[in-house]
């Protein structure tokens, strides 16, 4: 061991406790959540009351469910563009057979989620096969779903929204599910915000604590890499394709229960709002690296400001270019994060 | 004492062309067997068979004394053969000890508590890379923030961790600058000297000679000549390699006409 002396990492820039602290994907996300947190606090009355924060934390886990599962696609390489669209689609599915064609309530909710992880599976083995970017590929169903949901939607029914869901039998006990509230310190919680914790506590325990966690990293970060020691990528992907579309289920049934309607047009706009959430909470858009925590994290940002907005009373296009500056940030926060992780290959 | 590996007179054809023909070597333990040839030579077919993702057309390729037919490189794996390659197979982004156990978690708990057993890939991973003589203080930092020779240290101690008897370098040494060359040969020694067989591809001869202990020179697909050290001097080997008429021709040419 004559030479190992000679061998020491000079290289490393940081290290110790902060350093390890402050490497973390999340880290930028949660001081930006603070600021944003105690800047509508102090020049809003109702940001800070009960009803207050249950209204920007329902909103936020609304985003939240798809931006953690969405980012566990974007750190294992992939986009999902339809998956917006996909929780206006599952949620007509559902109400069109409960109200239109008086299916089992249960069965429908079944059939939908199996619709969706069929649209999952369909995207990833088209940009798997053909190489197609999956960019490009979930553009295309994006623009197929929302096109599906406007025109069968006024094909079945005369009308661009679902009426009457609340007569279905059975709504009351899927209701329990996806659209109860809950009184906790005098805080009427939404359960789609238990919904969001739940998945984002599993999301990050499958990608820090598994084996399935390190094969999603080493997939999104180095493709070749990962299948020339045996991972099996090809799974890894489609699997990570199907739990997106099934995130985007999820989200249908809560926005469907939570309001006990759904528009066609649900959706519309959303494309990218969950891509910036997993973004700004330190996801690179290149893959290989994020945290499930931090797009939640990125969820409760969009959220705070979403409603921050409204209760300050703005014109809430300045949500829009808000974000528009944040995804800027947050990109070059990230690029200069991996830069200093010396990504030098 | 048995040959790790051994070959006798392979050849591979792709088609009616013949990329490689009547190679013969082999390969002990504590031994670095140099494979030396320029482009087109056919080092990367040879390496290809002998690492399982080729079958040889022609010849015998011997496992501790036992005729294999390798079908996948997973099969040269289970025999102990690991390579490798030039882009070493790792994830710059992820840290060390993730791109040390990728693909081959260590895990505990049973169910759906089965989990990552992190503090045992750390320490291991630690503890193999100080073997090799290198120090680290945080095997969290992304293996992207090492140098070129410590990565190709990385991978040879992975190989060597997951059961390698024998290791193949391909090229390890041509994307990296002299000194960086430098401490990847003494990497190379150290997995000698640990009893490992190496194969080291290169076409440096100044790399080769100084960890080699066997020599096999290329020149379009065939084996202009198998050495010992002791049979051989560096000048004698570039010359072979370059050709000494080309060479010669070549200095001619370029020579200053006025």
């Amino acid at each position: 061991m004559t030479t190992a002396s000679t061998q020491k990492d000079t290289r490393q820039i940081m290290s110790g406790r902060t350093a390890r602290v402050l490497r973390r994907p999340e880290v930028g996300a949660a001081v930006a959540a603070l600021l944003i947190f105690g800047y509508f606090s102090s020049t809003t009355d109702a940001f800070l009351t009960p009803a207050g924060v249950s209204t920007w934390l329902y909103s936020s886990s609304l985003f939240g469910v798809l931006a953690v599962v969405g980012a566990l696609l974007m750190i294992g390489g992939e986009f999902d563009l339809s998956v917006g669209a996909m929780t206006g689609t599952t949620g007509l599915i559902v109400g069109i057979m409960t109200t239109q064609f008086q299916i089992n309530i249960w069965v429908s909710l079944v059939l939908a989620l199996v619709f969706a992880l069929a649209i999952g599976a369909g995207n990833a083995y088209l940009s798997m096969k053909t190489g197609v970017p999956s960019f490009i590929v979930t553009l295309a169903s994006l623009f197929i779903l929302q096109g599906a949901n406007l025109a069968i939607t006024k094909l079945l029914t005369g009308t661009v929204s679902i009426q009457g869901m609340a007569d279905v039998p059975g709504y009351d006990s899927v209701k329990v599910l996806f659209g109860s509230t809950l009184t906790i310190a005098g805080m009427d919680i939404k359960v789609s915000i238990i919904w969001w914790i739940l998945v984002t506590a599993v999301a990050s325990w499958i990608l820090l604590r598994t084996h399935v966690g390190n094969w999603i990293f080493g997939v999104g970060g180095a493709f070749n890499s990962a299948r020339s020691v045996g991972i099996p990528v090809v799974k890894v992907r489609m699997g990570l394709f199907m739990a997106t579309s099934a995130a985007g289920w999820l989200v249908g049934m809560l926005q469907l229960f939570g309001v006990s309607t759904v528009q066609a047009t649900t959706g519309l706009g959303q494309e990218f709002s969950y891509v910036i959430c997993a973004v700004v909470g330190g996801c690179l858009l290149t893959g290989g690296y994020g945290s499930a925590i931090g797009a939640a994290v990125g969820a409760l940002i969009y959220g705070m400001t979403l409603q921050g907005i409204v209760f300050a009373q703005w014109d809430n296009n300045w949500l829009k270019l808000f974000l528009g500056v944040l995804l800027l940030l947050a990109v070059l926060v990230n690029l200069y994060v991996r830069r200093r992780a010396g990504d030098r290959s | 004492m048995t040959a790790i590996i051994e070959a006798q007179n392979l050849g591979k054809s792709y088609g009616t062309v013949m990329a490689i023909s009547g190679i013969s070597a082999e390969l002990n333990g504590g031994e670095v067997l140099c494979i030396l040839g320029d482009n087109g030579a056919g080092k990367s077919t040879l390496i290809k068979i002998l690492s399982g993702v080729h079958q040889p057309s022609e010849g015998k390729l011997l496992v501790f004394g036992q005729e294999q037919k390798f079908e996948s490189p997973r099969d040269a794996l289970d025999a102990g053969i690991a390579t490798v390659y030039q882009d070493l197979a790792v994830v710059p982004l992820m840290p060390i000890w993730r791109n040390f156990f990728l693909g081959s978690e260590l895990k505990k708990g049973r169910g759906l508590f089965k989990r990552l057993n992190i503090k045992a890939m750390r320490e291991i991973t630690k503890h193999q890379l100080a073997e090799m003589g290198i120090i680290l203080r945080d095997v969290e930092q992304p293996i992207g923030t090492l140098s070129g020779g410590e990565r190709q240290a990385v991978a040879i101690a992975r190989a060597v961790y997951f059961g390698a008897k024998a290791i193949i370098l391909d090229e390890p040494t041509s994307a990296l600058g002299v000194k960086q060359a430098g401490v990847v040969l003494k990497y190379i020694a150290k997995a000698r000297d640990a009893g490992l067989g190496v194969i080291f591809i290169t076409h440096n001869p100044n790399h080769a000679w100084p960890v080699g202990d066997k020599f096999l020179l290329l020149k379009l697909g065939a084996s202009i000549g198998y050495f010992k050290k002791s049979e051989l001097t560096i000048e004698r080997m570039t010359k072979l390699m370059a050709g000494a008429d080309d060479m010669a021709d070549l200095a001619h040419e370029l020579e200053r006409k006025n």
